[in-house]
């Protein structure tokens, strides 16, 4: 398999291994916390394959959304899988169809990489979650995908931050779903590792045949990655649809209350530079003069 | 030119991981425990040669005839005071152990221990309130002592358990303790209380509180042996699922778990076995923390190996401590639990100092 079959064999050469892709859909997700309404009445639909990314200010109600999806809120309405409404699935059921990278992952002290990333089989396994020869065989397969076969015997906790990242995503992966979520996977690293992961992340879309859904602060990766962008305010959608037509400068005006530069790339990807709003009464100091 | 995950090669043979227990980790432990019960049966006051006492021993096994050349005495000595006293020391041990890592597990917490979290107190509480009512003489078949003090021990830890958790979900490292020092010290002031005002019992809640495996016999043995089969069998199975609700509750309820499912199923199977254990034993602490952190230590974090790893070297150090409290000071007899406290206390500040750093 060489790059040139992958650009003129689109989409989702995961078809060869009988992955379907999985469409999916929130209707009417409604979430109250604590006397808030987190999210209100959301209808989001993304199709088999692609990448939707939610953006939107902070408490807009992205991770909510996410873990709608996951399972581990309640809400009112719906979410469906395919033609499934999830309400309606085993909880194990679900797990094989949905993988979470979370933002911020619980990892256990002193568990080696390989044994992390076996944790992913779990909704594959039997009461007493027992690893097969083929789970680890899976495993094995991912740790060599994204090169951290060195790492196998490592405990996670010692591994650098863009490591980690891909050994958090190598779980996701083994559990081999259709649909894979990552809430905020580029915060903490740096502008290097964050392409690392998210062109990864692309590739691996493609691979699989996976719907990828992500929650972003970076407007630029979003527009450059998505396929699909939706955007939140206060709980509810108040825009969704091609990057090129959503990540513009009115949406960022109104929503995060900022100026903001768009540029479109020939692949119609959507970089984003916001300016600064206020400068405070000084003298700027003079260009290129040396500096102490 | 990138491959996909199926392109790879599929022949080559997966390294191994921790997540098994493995054949040698497994014969170490048994070893453990098959030394702990020799040198446990052939020590005591009257001096019986070792080797005799391994002939002894191998002799009733079935299919085997073999003459140690003991008297009737000493095989009475062997067979009805020590023998009994190291099935118990070792099931004890086990019990303590076992259900401390399961403890540790499903809180997420690696201070959490049956004894620091009320359970001995418990026990206490309910022996006392049997002492005083006059149960302690027995009523034909059933002790009722141990019984009260079972219910005791589970009322004090599932209170514990319960306020040191939120929605379901563990609360800190500290708290959990903390909530465990303070239902502790509630129940002991509720037992003191009892006691002063029954002071005619004072010293049979004494020898109680300090400890019956001196005076234990098969009967005490035949007591334990079904909340050990149910609580051993119990982790036993739940070792995977342990393993899976280490990554926190909402990852495995993404991973397909029912973290409070899981939770509630282990804290009743291993707060079953503890209290079991304390009932008989009187208070003995710290063993839960001890053991199954020497094992973390050597055979790493999975439960497949923590759990059953913590029931064969918690019961045979338990026996070995009890060989200890029984020469150290021979003929009399040191109360186990000092024995227990004493590595333990400076062992639990190891940890808590190393987790208040990190």
């Amino acid at each position: 398999m060489n790059a040139g079959s992958r650009s003129t064999d689109p989409p989702l050469r995961g078809k060869r291994r009988g992955i379907k892709p999985l469409e999916l859909a929130w209707s009417g997700i409604t979430v109250d916390l604590g006397g808030n309404r987190v999210l209100d009445n959301v209808d989001l639909k993304v199709a088999g394959g692609t990448w939707l990314s939610l953006i939107g200010p902070n408490g807009a109600g992205k991770t909510t959304m996410i873990r709608a999806l996951a399972g581990t809120i309640s809400h009112a309405g719906t979410i469906t899988l395919g033609t499934k409404d999830v309400a309606e699935t085993h909880h194990r059921e679900r797990a094989q169809q949905v993988a979470v990278v979370p933002q911020h992952p619980l990892i256990p002290s002193g568990i080696p990489t390989f044994d992390y990333v076996l944790l992913g089989r779990t909704p594959h396994q039997g009461m007493r979650f027992s690893a097969s020869h083929n789970d680890r065989q899976i495993v094995h397969n991912v740790l060599t995908r994204l090169g951290l076969l060195n790492f196998m015997q490592r405990r996670v906790e010692t591994l650098s931050g863009g490591e980690r990242q891909r050994v958090v995503l190598a779980r996701a992966l083994a559990q081999q779903s259709p649909v894979l979520v990552l809430d905020e996977p580029t915060s903490f690293l740096d502008v290097g590792h964050q392409m690392d992961v998210l062109e990864l992340i692309a590739e691996l879309q493609i691979e699989e045949a996976l719907t990828v859904v992500t929650t972003l602060h970076d407007l630029s990766v979003a527009g450059q990655f998505a396929d699909q962008v939706a955007v939140l305010a206060e709980g509810r959608l108040v825009a969704n649809g091609h990057p090129v037509d959503v990540v513009t400068p009115e949406t960022i005006r109104t929503h995060w209350g900022v100026d903001a530069h768009t540029d479109i790339d020939e692949r119609g990807g959507v970089t984003v530079t916001v300016k600064r709003r206020r400068t405070p009464d000084k003298e700027p100091l003079p260009k290129g003069r040396d500096m102490p | 030119m990138s491959k996909t995950l199926d392109d790879l090669d599929s022949k080559q043979a997966p390294l191994a991981d921790q997540a098994r227990l493995g054949i040698g980790w497994l014969s170490a432990g048994l070893a453990a425990v098959l030394v702990a019960a020799l040198v446990s049966v052939a020590s005591g006051p009257v001096g019986i040669p070792f080797d005799r006492v391994a002939l002894e021993v191998l002799g009733r096994l079935p299919l085997i005839n073999l003459d140690s050349g003991l008297t009737d005495s000493q095989q009475a000595i062997v067979w009805e005071l020590r023998a009994p006293r190291m099935v118990l020391g070792l099931l004890v041990g086990a019990l303590l152990a076992g259900s401390g890592a399961a403890y540790q597990g499903v809180f997420r917490n690696p201070l959490a221990d049956p004894f620091l979290l009320g359970i001995a107190a418990g026990a206490g509480l309910g022996a006392t309130i049997a002492i005083v009512a006059g149960l302690g003489d027995g009523l034909g078949l059933i002790d009722p002592v141990p019984i009260a003090a079972f219910i005791g021990a589970l009322l004090a830890v599932t209170t514990a358990g319960t306020l040191g958790m939120r929605r379901g979900a563990p609360m800190s490292t500290t708290t959990l303790i903390l909530t465990g020092v303070a239902v502790a010290s509630f129940f002991t002031a509720i037992q003191t209380f009892i006691q002063q005002r029954n002071a005619e019992n004072l010293r049979q809640v004494f020898a109680w509180i300090l400890g019956r495996l001196s005076t234990a016999g098969w009967d005490e043995v035949l007591l334990l042996l079904p909340y050990a089969l149910v609580c051993g069998l119990g982790l036993v199975l739940s070792v995977g699922a342990l393993d899976v609700l280490a990554v926190g509750d909402d990852e495995a309820a993404s991973l397909g778990l029912r973290p409070q499912t899981v939770r509630r199923v282990v804290l009743v199977v291993a707060s079953l076995g503890a209290a079991a254990a304390v009932s008989v034993s009187g208070l003995i602490g710290f063993v839960g923390l001890i053991i199954p952190h020497a094992v973390r230590l050597v055979a790493g974090v999975s439960h497949r190996r923590v759990i059953p790893l913590s029931f064969l070297f918690g019961g045979a150090f338990l026996a070995l401590t009890d060989v200890a409290a029984r020469t150290v000071q021979a003929p009399a007899e040191l109360p186990i639990g000092v024995i227990t406290a004493f590595i333990g206390a400076p062992f639990f500040l190891s940890i808590l100092r190393r987790q208040t750093n990190s």
